[in-house]
């Protein structure tokens, strides 16, 4: 229905915040190390994704083979599998191309969005319309950013001095709080924060997200056996 | 574009898709065992508060628990009005204008 879709497009607009300065820094940065606006716009609508793309453009600058770059954005991008994973219950009714196509727009933070979304509609009454909203207006939001910040270049110095490229953490807070439902949520969130911490001052390429959320998951779900079980013999 | 660049491109493009695209569309074709749905269950809390923290705790690469580091500050009123209002824009917005005013000082 267009009103699923609509709210979708809503929804994004905390996504948008926090994709214009990042992306607008990525257009500058891009520029500088050689590409054009064109190759901008490309790689924001082929890839998009944020991290990958700041680490593929440098690549390319450097002069990095193919298939180096290409085997490092697998991996920065793995994380993905987590999250498309945790849709799959959510979204079982939706025909396979439609699931495709709104697996297109999974980032971390439409993710973000979308799962809380999920959550708090009834299962038959989730609507691939509301992806659809959410997922093409933060892509579009997301492939212009870029693309002004490749064309105005350096006009705007420094974007992180107003304090914008703040805005994802704070969005990451509201999320994870609306998640947090119970102790055991609060166990599963301090593990993976505290997780994710330590491995990425120690590791690179983004495994510290990848391991730390399988990890607490497990905690938690071990956690919740353990405690039924002990209820079970009490 | 030159050839090598479009070869990038395409290269990137498809192992990105390739992990958004396959677990859901598999996945929601076969019937999932109740201890894996239990487990999926927990991966978006994990998997926030696993891209969270770095985020508000790591400052050059080093853990930075304290008040130099600003977005740990900046993070507090966001903790409380997320905790208050359960709104998100408002968080977003509380959480830009204390970032703006910290980076004034």
């Amino acid at each position: 229905m267009k009103k699923d879709y609509i709210q979708g497009i809503r929804s994004a607009l905390p996504i948008i915040l926090g994709y214009i300065p990042i992306g607008f820094a990525f257009g500058v940065l891009a520029v500088q190390q050689g590409l054009s606006i064109l190759e901008i716009g490309c790689m924001s609508t082929l890839v998009y994704a944020g991290s990958a793309q700041f680490i593929g453009a440098a690549m390319i600058a450097s002069g990095a083979t193919t298939a180096s770059i290409v085997m490092t954005t697998f991996l920065v991008n793995l994380r993905h599998l987590l999250m498309s994973a945790s849709y799959s219950p959510y979204l079982k009714h939706i025909a396979s191309p439609i699931q495709s196509l709104i697996a297109y727009g999974i980032t971390d933070e439409t993710y973000a969005v979308g799962i809380v979304h999920a959550e708090e509609t009834t299962h038959t009454n989730i609507s691939a319309n509301f992806f659809l909203g959410l997922h093409i207006t933060s892509q579009a939001s997301w492939v212009v950013s870029t693309v002004l910040g490749g064309v105005l270049g350096n006009l705007i110095p420094d974007p992180a001095r107003w304090g914008i490229d703040f805005a994802l953490s704070a969005m990451f807070i509201g999320l994870l709080l609306m998640q947090i439902k119970d102790k055991k949520d609060i166990l599963v969130a301090v593990c993976a924060g505290g997780l994710s911490l330590l491995l990425a001052t120690g590791t690179s390429g983004h495994w510290n997200i990848i391991i730390a959320a399988l990890t607490a998951a497990t905690i938690g779900v071990s956690i919740e056996l353990w405690t039924k079980k002990l209820s079970l013999y009490s | 574009m030159d050839q090598k660049i479009i070869l990038v491109l395409i290269g990137m493009s498809v192992v990105t898709y390739i992990p958004r695209m396959l677990p859901l569309v598999v996945l929601s074709k076969v019937k999932l065992p109740p201890l894996f749905l239990k487990w999926l269950k927990y991966i978006p809390v994990a998997v926030l508060s696993a891209l969270l923290a770095p985020g508000i705790l790591l400052s050059h690469n080093r853990i930075a628990f304290n008040f130099d580091n600003k977005a740990l500050l900046a993070s507090l009123p966001c903790f409380i009005v997320a905790a208050k209002t359960k709104n998100l824009f408002l968080t977003v917005l509380v959480g830009i204008v204390s970032m703006f005013l910290l980076q004034q000082y």
